[in-house]
C-alpha cells in the first residue's frame, strides 16, 4: 500500500509548540493517511508527544495549521478536539483512580451506553478487564492501567486515535494482543496515529513513518521501505542516538 | 429497595452501617429519649451539618475544588428566612419568598463566582472565594436595617413549627407535642431527604464525571468532558444545598447573626468534619458531623464530671478543668487525623475491603 496515494485526514503545516520558554516543536508538517498505522518515531524529547499534546489542544500551536478532515482545528480547546472523535492515548494512561474499571470505559463512551457486543471484541484482546470489570482502577497492575487507557479509546468507533508508547512496560504476549487490536482497529477504517520507541513493535504495525528529531519530522515515508532499509535506520534511529549521547 | 434508595452506594462496611445506624436512630429518637431543648438543639445542629458538610463534600472530596464561601450560601439561606419572616411576617408565603430569593442570590453568585474564577488555578479560586466570603460578611454587617448587624435577627417562623403551637396537652413519652418537636422532625427528614438527593447525584454518571475531573483534569478533558461547565455545575449545586441547609438551620434557631452562619469558625467546622468523617464519601460527613456536634455539645461536661473527681491532683486537675475543652477538642481532631488520614469513613471501608476475599 502507498503512503502518498492516501488521503491524510491528518496534518500537520509547520507547526511550532511552546511551553512556557521552550521551543519544543520547531515548524512540524506531517500527514496522517486516513485508514492507516502511522507510526511516529524518535529519541527522547524528540518532540512526539508534544505533536500529539499539540493536536489534542493540550498544548496549543503557537504557529501552523493542523487540519483534521480538511478543517483547521489549532486553537480549538481540548473537549472540541476529543468531540470531534479523537481519542487520546497518554503515556502517562490517565486512568481514572477511584472509579472503576466499568466506570473508565462508561465515561469513555460519550455517544451512549456501553455496547456489550463491543466490550466482548475489547475483552477478547484485554481479559484482565474483564476479570476486574467492578475493580478500582486504582488497583489495577502498571500492565493493566494501560490496557484500560486503550480501552477507553476502543470503547466506541472513533475517527482517529492518538496513541503514546503503548508498548510500553507490557508483557511480550500483551504486545502481540495489541498488535493484533489495532490491526482490527485499522480493519474497521479506524486511523491509528502511534508514538513508540520500540522499532521491533513499530515495524509491525506501521503502514507508515515518520521519525522526529529535535521538534522537526526528518523523514516520512512507507513503514516497508525503512524495514528494507538497514542504511536508513541507521542513518534515522542511529543517528539520532548518536547525537544524544 | 435499600439499595436504590442509597443509589447503589451503600456503607460497604459492617461497622459503618452500625455507626450510621445508630445515628439515624439516634436523632429520630432524641426527642423521647433525651428529652430538653440542649439535646434537640444539638440533634437538630447534627442534622443542619450533615447537609452542611456533605454539600462542601460534594466540591471538596468529589470535584477537588477548595472554597471559602461555602458558608456565606449557608448564611445567605439562613438570611432568607430571617429577612423574609422579620420583613413580610412569620407566614409561610413569607418562608417561601425567603427560600426562592436565597436560592437565587445563591445561585447567581456560585455561578460568577465560578465561571469568573475555576479557570485560574485551584489556589487562586480559593483565595477568590475567600475574599467574597469577608466581603459579603462585612456587608451583613453593615446592611443592620435589613440584618440586625452584628446583632442579628430574632424573628418569628410560621405558628405550626413555633413553640407556642401545641399539637396535645398530653405528653407522648415524656416530650411535648408542640410545634417544636415538629420543626426538629421538618429539620432532620429534610436533611435525610437532601442528603439521599446528594447521594443520587454523586452516583449519577455527572458524579462521576466530578471525580474523573478531580483524579485526572486533563485526561477527561481530552475525552471530551468541559471542565469548567461540570465544575461550575458542582460548585452551584453545593451551593443550593448549603442555602438549603442555611434555611432548615434558621427554621430551627429562629435566629441569625453573622457568628451563626456566616463565620470562618463555621468554614473550619465545615472542613474538619469533612476531614475527620472522610472526603469523598457523604457517609463521612454523617459520621464527622454527629462526631464533632457531640463533642462540642458536651466534652465540656465529660470534663466536668472528670474533673469533679480529680481536681485535687495538681497539673492533671487543671488539665481536666472544663474551662480546657476546646484544648480537647483539638486534640480528639489532632488524633483522629492522625489515626484516620481518610477518615473515619474511610479507615472503615478500607478495612471491610482488606478482609474481602479478592478476585483473581
Amino acid at each position: 500500500m502507498s503512503a502518498a496515494a492516501a488521503e491524510p485526514l491528518l496534518a500537520l503545516e509547520g507547526v511550532h509548540t511552546h511551553i512556557g520558554p521552550y521551543h519544543i516543536l520547531h515548524g512540524v508538517d506531517l500527514a496522517v493517511a486516513k485508514g492507516r498505522i502511522t507510526m511516529l518515531l524518535g529519541r527522547n524529547g524528540a518532540g512526539k508527544t508534544t505533536t500529539l499534546r499539540t493536536v489534542m489542544g493540550l498544548w496549543q500551536a503557537s504557529a501552523g495549521a493542523i487540519h483534521f478532515d480538511g478543517r483547521n482545528i489549532a486553537g480549538l480547546a481540548t473537549p472540541d478536539v476529543a468531540r470531534l472523535d479523537i481519542a487520546y492515548v497518554p503515556e502517562s494512561m490517565g486512568i481514572f483512580s477511584d472509579l472503576t474499571v466499568r466506570e473508565n470505559l462508561f465515561l469513555a463512551a460519550r455517544k451512549g451506553p456501553l455496547d456489550s457486543a463491543r466490550l466482548d471484541w475489547i475483552f477478547g484482546f484485554m481479559p484482565a478487564l474483564k476479570t476486574f470489570w467492578l475493580q478500582r482502577a486504582g488497583l489495577l497492575s502498571g500492565g493493566q492501567k494501560q490496557m484500560l487507557s486503550i480501552a477507553r479509546a476502543m470503547v466506541e468507533p472513533r475517527r482517529l486515535l492518538l496513541v503514546d508508547e503503548p508498548s510500553k512496560g507490557l508483557a511480550p504476549v500483551i504486545i502481540q494482543n495489541l498488535i493484533v487490536a489495532f490491526k482490527a482497529l485499522r480493519a474497521e477504517g479506524v486511523t491509528i496515529l502511534l508514538v513508540e520507541q520500540n522499532f521491533n513493535f513499530a515495524s509491525m504495525v506501521g503502514d507508515t513513518v515518520a521519525v522526529m528529531d529535535n521538534g522537526r519530522v526528518v523523514h516520512a515515508g512507507v513503514m516497508a521501505d525503512l524495514i528494507a532499509d538497514e542504511a536508513l535506520q541507521a542513518r534515522l534511529l542511529g543517528l539520532s542516538l548518536d547525537s544524544h549521547q | 429497595m435499600l439499595a436504590n434508595i442509597f443509589s447503589q452506594d451503600l456503607p460497604r462496611s459492617k461497622v459503618l452501617t452500625v455507626i450510621l445506624v445508630v445515628i439515624l436512630a439516634g436523632l429520630l429518637a432524641t426527642p423521647f429519649i433525651f428529652p430538653g431543648a440542649r439535646s434537640l438543639n444539638v440533634g437538630a445542629k447534627i442534622a443542619v451539618f450533615i447537609v452542611l458538610a456533605a454539600s462542601y463534600d460534594l466540591m471538596l472530596g468529589y470535584t477537588g475544588i477548595v472554597s471559602f464561601a461555602h458558608t456565606m450560601c449557608f448564611g445567605i439561606g439562613a438570611y432568607g428566612i430571617g429577612i423574609a419572616s422579620t420583613q413580610m411576617g412569620p407566614t409561610w408565603t413569607a418562608m417561601a419568598v425567603g427560600v426562592v430569593a436565597a436560592l437565587l442570590l445563591s445561585t447567581v453568585l456560585a455561578l460568577g463566582i465560578s465561571l469568573f474564577s475555576l479557570r485560574v488555578r485551584a489556589i487562586f479560586f480559593a483565595m477568590i472565594t475567600l475574599a467574597v466570603a469577608a466581603a459579603f460578611m462585612t456587608m451583613a454587617s453593615q446592611l443592620s436595617d435589613w440584618t440586625g448587624g452584628e446583632d442579628g435577627l430574632n424573628f418569628k417562623v410560621p405558628e405550626l413549627i413555633s413553640p407556642a403551637f401545641s399539637l396535645s396537652d398530653e405528653k407522648f413519652l415524656g416530650a411535648s407535642l408542640d410545634g417544636k418537636l415538629i420543626a426538629y422532625y421538618l429539620v432532620v427528614v429534610v436533611s435525610g431527604g437532601l442528603f439521599l438527593l446528594m447521594l443520587r447525584i454523586v452516583n449519577s454518571p455527572f458524579g462521576r464525571v466530578l471525580m474523573a475531573i478531580r483524579d485526572n483534569d486533563f485526561r477527561s478533558e481530552a475525552l471530551g468532558y468541559r471542565n469548567v461547565i461540570y465544575r461550575s455545575l458542582s460548585s452551584v449545586l453545593a451551593a443550593v444545598f448549603a442555602t438549603l441547609a442555611g434555611i432548615l438551620y434558621a427554621l430551627w434557631l429562629r435566629y441569625n447573626g453573622p457568628g451563626t452562619t456566616l463565620s470562618f469558625d463555621i468554614m473550619i467546622d465545615v472542613l474538619l468534619i469533612v476531614v475527620i468523617g472522610g472526603m469523598g464519601t457523604l457517609y463521612g460527613a454523617v459520621v464527622g458531623s454527629a462526631l464533632f456536634n457531640i463533642a462540642q455539645g458536651y466534652l465540656q461536661d465529660l470534663l466536668k464530671l472528670a474533673h469533679g473527681n480529680i481536681d485535687t491532683i495538681p497539673v492533671i486537675g487543671a488539665l481536666f478543668h472544663p474551662d480546657r475543652w476546646l484544648f480537647w477538642l483539638g486534640l480528639l481532631f489532632v488524633l483522629s487525623i492522625y489515626f484516620f488520614p481518610f477518615g473515619i469513613v474511610g479507615k472503615l471501608r478500607a478495612g471491610a475491603l482488606a478482609r474481602k476475599p479478592t478476585a483473581t
